[in-house]
């Protein structure tokens, strides 16, 4: 066998994450029930928070605060939050009854409540970044926090540049990162069974 | 912004307070309707797909 790094990447990928469990055509029964349902919801609605976005990036503000498209378009990737930490938090409210960390998923879980943590500080620095007077109430409310704990020079909430990189560069790339482990883990170990069901053959193979 | 709406919104948050805890009624309605969806998420059938091939 080969010793190129490459190789033993392939390999570890393709005995840990075959491509029959990364897109699988069937779930196990106890999948059909609407709490199963959250994740994807989450999915779909960042997906559309990620779009929205882009084209606001694009346009940029005189564009999305006073055409009615823009407004639309801005109004879309706000509400698209709401939704997302909507189902986020019902997603993670179904995962914590059932223990979801069970069967060797402590990954998925630890991944999914970094990427919880990631989802605050992204819309956050959203808020910040509105341009209107309700950013403006937020920052200053929030300098005199962060001040207090005295990271206020280093993550200065007033200083919109520093604010709007975060937003749009380095906290969607951490959350996307974490989004694309996060479901990969979930394809490795395959979706948690309820607590009283039986093992899943799904399941117990990917242990 | 115009109309009823506007009206609605236009005036400062309602907020519930006793002793340390102190919410807005808006954030509060929201808490009840995840509550709400997590409730019905556990206990509504969930539609059967009539294509599963049982093996």
């Amino acid at each position: 066998m080969s010793q190129m790094w490459t190789a033993k990447l392939r390999n570890k990928w393709q005995k840990e994450l075959p491509i029959e469990k990364l897109l699988p055509d069937d779930q196990p029964a106890y999948v059909s029930s609407w709490i199963y349902v959250f994740g994807v919801l989450t999915l779909a609605t960042l997906a559309v928070i990620i779009f929205s976005g882009i084209i606001l990036a694009f346009q940029g503000p005189a564009w999305y605060h006073i055409s009615k498209t823009g407004k639309f378009v801005n109004s879309l990737h706000f509400w698209s939050v709401q939704l997302f930490f909507v189902f986020m938090v019902i997603h993670l409210w179904g995962k914590f009854w059932m223990a979801a960390w069970r069967g060797n998923r402590f990954a998925t879980w630890a991944t999914g409540a970094v990427a919880f943590i990631a989802s605050i500080a992204t819309a956050f620095t959203g808020y910040l970044v509105q341009t209107n007077f309700d950013s403006q109430w937020i920052s200053f409310e929030a300098k005199d926090g962060f001040n207090s704990v005295g990271v206020g020079a280093w993550f200065n909430v007033t200083n919109l540049g520093q604010m709007l990189l975060l937003h749009v560069a380095f906290l969607p790339a951490i959350l996307g990162v974490l989004t694309v482990v996060h479901v990969l883990m979930v394809r490795k170990r395959g979706v948690v069974p309820p607590i009283d069901s039986e093992p899943s053959p799904v399941n117990e193979a990917s242990k | 912004m115009t109309g009823w709406f506007a009206d609605f919104m236009n005036h400062p948050a309602t907020y519930l307070k006793s002793g340390w805890l102190q919410i807005s009624v808006t954030n509060l309605l929201v808490i009840l309707l995840m509550l709400a969806i997590f409730t019905l998420a556990i206990f509504l059938p969930f539609p059967k797909d009539k294509n599963r091939h049982h093996e």
